[in-house]
């Protein structure tokens, strides 16, 4: 099949971008939508132009590296996957499709369709961790975890880091993958004792990064690739007021990051 | 050369403890002084970087991703095995040293693989104690699954995902040494060269894949873990950006590269659907617990499966082999797939896939049981194929998965040069000729949480905490080095793209160094790539500057790479005269098809030393010692 | 700034007091609507005795000045966090289809609110200034009268039936997105609110529209 691309190309982050139009021809249905861009950017080195540059490594939906806005959604039209995982058949002969990097403050255009996501790492730095070195920890049968619980610890646990969930928001919110990490260590036993500090510290990087606010639009657990729910940003809710009224985080003695 | 391999004596199991005693320790106040260089954030850098950090030492971690996170380590699904004997079905430290040493077709080292055996126990602690969701059971304790190559149940997992889900907590280890501090990372940077001064790794020249910027970073050491070089095939179950890079250039510079040629194929994998594609997609062996493989007996045979009468099949696996049938090991599968499309009985459009057929399956336990056990996996190749496996048979073809061999390394994990360590699926140290499932998740994180704290101390401790400056010569000749090479990339401007020549030496290795292998294919194989790589460098494509992020110029500097490497490969492949694990030489193989080993001649690992450009390499030879095993040979009629 | 303060003034605490305020002025909605409803009564004198009681009660006054800090507060908030919100997308998408992720009526609250808000200001001027502001407040009728009149005009009905519309467009999201915010969701009960949150969306807005046309066309 043929068809028609609209990419946003932008040199640099510095540079002003624009979209450019280009035609994929002799597309087969079998493709991967990534295939198909490669099919594109070969054409445009063996006619000495600028290939597209775009982010992705595993191409089977794990890495979270892939990023593209795809006709106005979030790794494309289809629910529940990555824009790796995305066929061509998903489209039609003659199709124009318009393609985007993710768009938020917090995720700057480095190049072309390739973002910087370095701000979900720093939100991670800032306590997406359980605190224990390497060695001296208890035997792993010594914590059980009733199964429903750690089932669900899993669910949240399964985020890919993306960044699907702030592109789509239509706050440029990272509500959903801080709750998602938030949630799994507040539901297992071995995230109880920095549960408060997690909330707290996590949530002030996020807002620290320039992320929006959560209106609670939902979007973002349509678009994510893991189909993280709504549930989590409850749960990050109810962490974060508990922990604000609770904790001994109290301004002056704080822990500083 | 005289490889000492630095395997403490003593009993077998006593060995590690031994070891351990006798290394030399870094005072803890010392420990800041030191720097150290980690290259990659899969489970065995992000496990290295954290651990090391924790003890003290300042460290720097670099991945060519955007984030350590997504490491190629992500992508594991199947499992990780543990000596943990939770099951009570009579597992132990032992068995595991058994089964993997057996597995490996008695091609690694005892020392290595007890000790791995050992720490597997403690990987397991670790990782649930920084919250990574393991399966459990109603009881609220861990779950297990079996795995091929053993007959206990010892693998533990988080679904399909247990790659991501250890490296997320080895991940989460290193972030917070970031955020402490004590680890700087440098996410989108490739390490480029490797720095030996006086004949000791110093350091790594690297470029900013951002900026372009050429940078140098000086250690006190320098630990290679940039996982393996599957994607020499092009078409593997590797991520796009896996590569061989670091631990060539490591190599160039002296480090030597063992058992090049042992790489494993597995049997199930999503065919190739055409020239466009990019990557294969690996599915659950457990699949041929139920499904049948078969192809048409006729020759060219184009008619829908479901048009093609029972007595037209051709069942060749049970057919072959009676009592193991479609449960034969990875390595017998994947080559009688191979024998049937090879003699034109392919199917699909591509003639390269054989059926894996459910319908039996769906006849004897209905369709809900069989969506039970295997849903998602076919959910995944109907999303792939767009093909609904209910109704019409999956069809499959095996695929490059993993590389066994690697840097050589000693019971330290020390390279041939002091200094610089190798850990996770770059060196060769463990698994032979051929690596179970679900083991080299354990190596990983047993290289780099149990492993590297304690072995680096020693060398660290002699070498004392020297002052580092690159602004030395050897950093700025590496440097130089580095540019030139780019440059060179770049002024070629000729008019093959370098996807075009990556695809061209992944076929001729897939042909002639893939499932099976000759002396006559290999030595064409040789000349091939000779003549492939010269006109590489002669009229390859490469657009773009080097002062911005250029991914057509990353790629190219790799692809040079995978075209030395693969000529090392066929060199290995072509001198081991013998069939072992995922070595199989056609020459040698038993009257029913199976490996046939040479223990006699070839019971060593063949480890290659570079000669400098255009030379051929020079084999050094580690012989292996079985004091504990007695090889033996296998069957599975 | 103390604990409390800070907890409050980032973009999750801020939407706690969006949504605690949000949840109060769902109430005086309640309260109003009921009150509202002796408009009804054809005579007026239930009525201006309800008004009367409302304009001398001293706990009235000071749950008046309650209730204007609170829709203060939800307004200044809203408009705080609907600008942080455009700042986190400084580029926006050249083709955005979101209808395919979220509804018109959780994307719109910034609209729909500040429609509500336009109401409430023509509101107040009808039926608050002229009545309970002192200047004003000599020139007036009884508030039933001044009802009969205001209702008897056929566009002003109109607005107040359109105004309601709006009103029920900001709370069909505003609702469930309140307990969301306060983190009070579970299996339980979250599909109960959700279907409380929709009726009470329509149920309570279509009540206030009919006060204005049943006036219009009984008098
Ligand atoms: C599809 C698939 C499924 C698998 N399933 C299983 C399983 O179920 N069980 C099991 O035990 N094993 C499995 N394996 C194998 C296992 O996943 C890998 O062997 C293992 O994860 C390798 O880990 P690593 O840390 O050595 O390297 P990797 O995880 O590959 O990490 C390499 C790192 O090095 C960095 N890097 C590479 N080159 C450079 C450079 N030049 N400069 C800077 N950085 C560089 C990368 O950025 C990355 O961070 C599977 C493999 C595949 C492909
Ligand atoms: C009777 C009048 C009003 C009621 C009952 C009401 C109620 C609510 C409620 C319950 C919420 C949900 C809070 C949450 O998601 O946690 C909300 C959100 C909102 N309201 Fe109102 N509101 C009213 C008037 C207004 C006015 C006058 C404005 C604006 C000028 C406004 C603007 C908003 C906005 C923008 C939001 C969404 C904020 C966000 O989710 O980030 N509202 N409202
Ligand atoms: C459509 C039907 C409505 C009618 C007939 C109505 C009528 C009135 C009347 C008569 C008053 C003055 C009497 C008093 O002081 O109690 C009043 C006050 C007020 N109304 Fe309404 N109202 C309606 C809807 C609304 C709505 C939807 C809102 C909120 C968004 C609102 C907000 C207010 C406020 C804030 C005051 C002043 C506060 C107070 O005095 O209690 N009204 N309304
Ligand atoms: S929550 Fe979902 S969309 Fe967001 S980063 Fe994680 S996987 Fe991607
Ligand atoms: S889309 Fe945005 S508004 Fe909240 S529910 Fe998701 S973060
Ligand atoms: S490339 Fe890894 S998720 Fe798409």
């Amino acid at each position: 099949m043929n068809l028609t691309l609209k990419v946003w190309r932008q040199k640099d982050a510095k540079s002003k971008g624009q979209l450019v139009t280009y035609e994929a021809k002799d597309i087969s249905p079998d493709m991967s939508f990534l295939e198909m861009i490669d099919v594109v950017n070969e054409d445009l080195i063996k006619k000495g132009e600028d290939p597209i540059a775009f982010d992705h490594d595993c191409r089977e939906g794990i890495c979270g590296m892939c990023s593209m806005y795809i006709n106005g959604r979030a790794h494309g039209p289809k629910t529940g996957i990555t824009t790796c995982q995305l066929h061509m058949r998903s489209f039609q002969d003659g199709d124009t499709i318009v393609i985007e990097p993710w768009r938020a403050a917090a995720f700057p255009v480095v190049k072309d369709l390739v973002v910087d996501r370095s701000a979900f790492d720093r939100i991670i730095q800032a306590g997406g961790f359980v605190s224990v070195n390497t060695g001296g920890v208890p035997d792993a049968n010594a914590i059980p975890i009733p199964k429903k619980q750690a089932d669900k610890a899993f669910d949240a646990a399964t985020c890919i880091g993306c960044g699907a969930c702030v592109a789509s928001c239509k706050n440029g919110s990272a509500m959903l993958f801080v709750a998602a990490k938030v949630t799994q260590l507040a539901l297992l036993p071995q995230g109880q004792v920095e549960r408060k500090q997690r909330v707290e510290n996590m949530v002030a990087q996020m807002e620290k990064e320039g992320f929006g606010a959560c209106s609670n639009t939902g979007a973002c657990s349509v678009e994510c690739p893991k189909l993280i729910g709504q549930e989590n940003i409850a749960t990050l809710n109810r962490e974060y007021i508990y922990a604000k009224l609770t904790s001994d985080n109290i301004p002056g003695s704080e822990a500083k990051k | 050369m005289n490889l000492d391999s630095k395997i403490p004596d003593g009993p077998l199991a006593d060995k590690w403890d031994k070891h351990k005693f006798n290394l030399k320790l870094v005072n803890p106040a010392n420990k800041r002084k030191y720097e150290i260089i980690v290259v990659g954030t899969g489970l065995a850098g992000a496990s290295a970087a954290a651990s090391l950090a924790e003890l003290g030492y300042k460290v720097k971690a670099f991945c060519f991703q955007d984030s350590p996170r997504r490491a190629h380590s992500i992508a594991a699904q199947g499992g990780i095995n543990a000596a943990k004997n939770y099951r009570n079905d009579g597992d132990s430290v032992y068995r595991l040293f058994y089964d993997t040493i057996k597995g490996g077709d008695y091609r690694a080292r005892e020392g290595n693989v007890y000790r791995l055996a050992q720490v597997s126990v403690n990987i397991i602690d670790q990782c649930v104690a920084q919250g990574v969701p393991f399966a459990r059971e109603y009881g609220g304790l861990l779950d297990n699954r079996s795995f091929g190559g053993a007959q206990v149940s010892r693998t533990f997992y988080a679904r399909g995902q247990t790659g991501q889900q250890l490296l997320l907590g080895a991940y989460s280890a290193l972030e917070r040494q970031v955020g402490l501090g004590t680890v700087k990372m440098y996410p989108r940077t490739e390490m480029l060269d490797l720095v030996v001064i006086d004949g000791q790794a110093r350091g790594i020249v690297t470029r900013n894949l951002v900026t372009g910027e050429i940078e140098s970073h000086a250690g006190h050491a320098v630990l290679l873990c940039t996982g393996g070089y599957g994607n020499v095939f092009y078409l593997s179950t590797n991520a796009q950006g896996s590569n061989a890079t670091a631990a060539w250039r490591a190599h160039k510079k002296g480090a030597f590269f063992a058992n090049p040629c042992f790489t494993q194929i597995h049997p199930t994998c999503i065919p190739v659907t055409g020239d466009h594609q990019s990557k294969l997609t690996l599915m659950s062996e457990s699949l041929r617990n139920d499904g049948r493989v078969w192809v048409p007996k006729n020759k060219g045979d184009k008619r829908a499966p479901a048009d093609i009468p029972e007595n037209e099949r051709d069942y060749f696996l049970e057919r072959k082999y009676p009592s193991f049938g479609n449960l034969v090991p990875r390595d017998v599968a994947s080559r009688n797939a191979k024998e049937q499309c090879d003699a034109g009985k392919g199917v699909g459009a591509s003639g390269l896939a054989v059926y894996l057929d459910f319908a039996d399956a769906i006849k004897r336990m209905g369709e809900d049981a069989v969506r039970a056990k295997y849903g998602n996996l076919f959910d995944m190749y109907e999303q792939i194929t767009g093909e609904n496996p209910y109704k019409v048979p999956m069809r499959i073809y095996p695929a490059v998965h993993y590389t066994m061999g690697g840097l050589w390394v000693d019971y330290n994990l020390m390279t041939t040069i002091p200094g610089l360590y190798a850990l996770g699926e770059a060196n060769f140290s463990d698994h032979g000729a051929n690596r179970l499932g679900a083991s080299a998740l354990m190596q990983g994180l047993a290289d780099g949480y149990f492993v590297i704290p304690y072995t680096i101390g020693d060398y660290l401790a002699t070498t004392g905490p020297v002052a580092l400056d690159v602004n030395h010569p050897a950093f700025k000749a590496a440097e130089k080095e580095v540019k030139d090479n780019i440059k060179k990339l770049l002024s070629i401007n000729g008019n093959k793209t370098v996807t075009e020549y990556h695809r061209e030496l992944g076929k001729i290795m897939w042909n002639y160094c893939g499932m099976a292998r000759n002396a006559e294919g290999l030595t064409k194989a040789k000349g091939m790539i000779k003549a492939l790589r010269e006109d590489f460098w002669k009229n390859v494509k490469v657009i773009g500057d080097d002062a911005n992020l250029n991914q057509n110029l990353e790629k190219a500097s790799r692809v040079a790479d995978f075209l030395e490497l693969g000529e090392l490969m066929v060199d290995d492949a072509l001198h081991r005269n013998e069939s072992c694990g995922g070595h199989f030489r056609e020459e040698y193989q038993t009257e029913e098809n199976e490996a046939k080993r040479d223990d006699e001649n070839f019971s060593y690992v063949a480890a290659w030393e570079y000669k400098g450009p255009g030379q051929p390499e020079q084999l050094n030879k580690e012989e292996l010692k079985f004091e504990n095993v007695k090889p033996t040979q296998r069957s599975y009629k | 700034m103390s604990w409390f303060t800070k907890a409050l003034s980032g973009t999750v605490g801020r939407k706690l007091l969006m949504s605690l305020s949000g949840l109060f002025l769902i109430s005086f909605l309640v309260i109003h609507l009921l009150g509202n409803f002796a408009l009804m009564k054809t005579e007026g004198t239930a009525f201006n005795e309800y008004a009367n009681f409302m304009k001398t009660n001293p706990a009235i006054k000071v749950l008046e000045y309650v209730l204007f800090g609170g829709f203060i507060l939800h307004i200044v908030i809203a408009v705080a966090l609907t600008r942080l919100n455009k700042k986190a997308r400084p580029v926006g998408y050249a083709y955005n289809k979101p209808s395919a992720n979220s509804s018109w009526f959780s994307r719109n609250m910034g609209l729909t609110g500040f429609l509500i808000l336009v109401f409430l200001l023509i509101h107040l001027k009808t039926f608050f200034f002229t009545h309970k502001v002192p200047l004003w407040e000599a020139q007036a009728a009884t508030l039933y009268d001044e009802a009969v009149v205001a209702f008897s005009n056929p566009w002003y009905v109109l607005f107040y039936v359109i105004a309601m519309g709006f009103l029920s467009f900001h709370l069909i999201h505003a609702f469930q997105s309140a307990f969301q915010t306060l983190g009070l969701r579970h299996p339980k009960y979250t599909p109960f609110i959700r279907v409380v949150g929709v009726i009470f969306a329509i149920i309570v807005p279509a009540l206030f529209a009919l006060i204005p046309v049943y006036m219009y066309f009984t008098h």
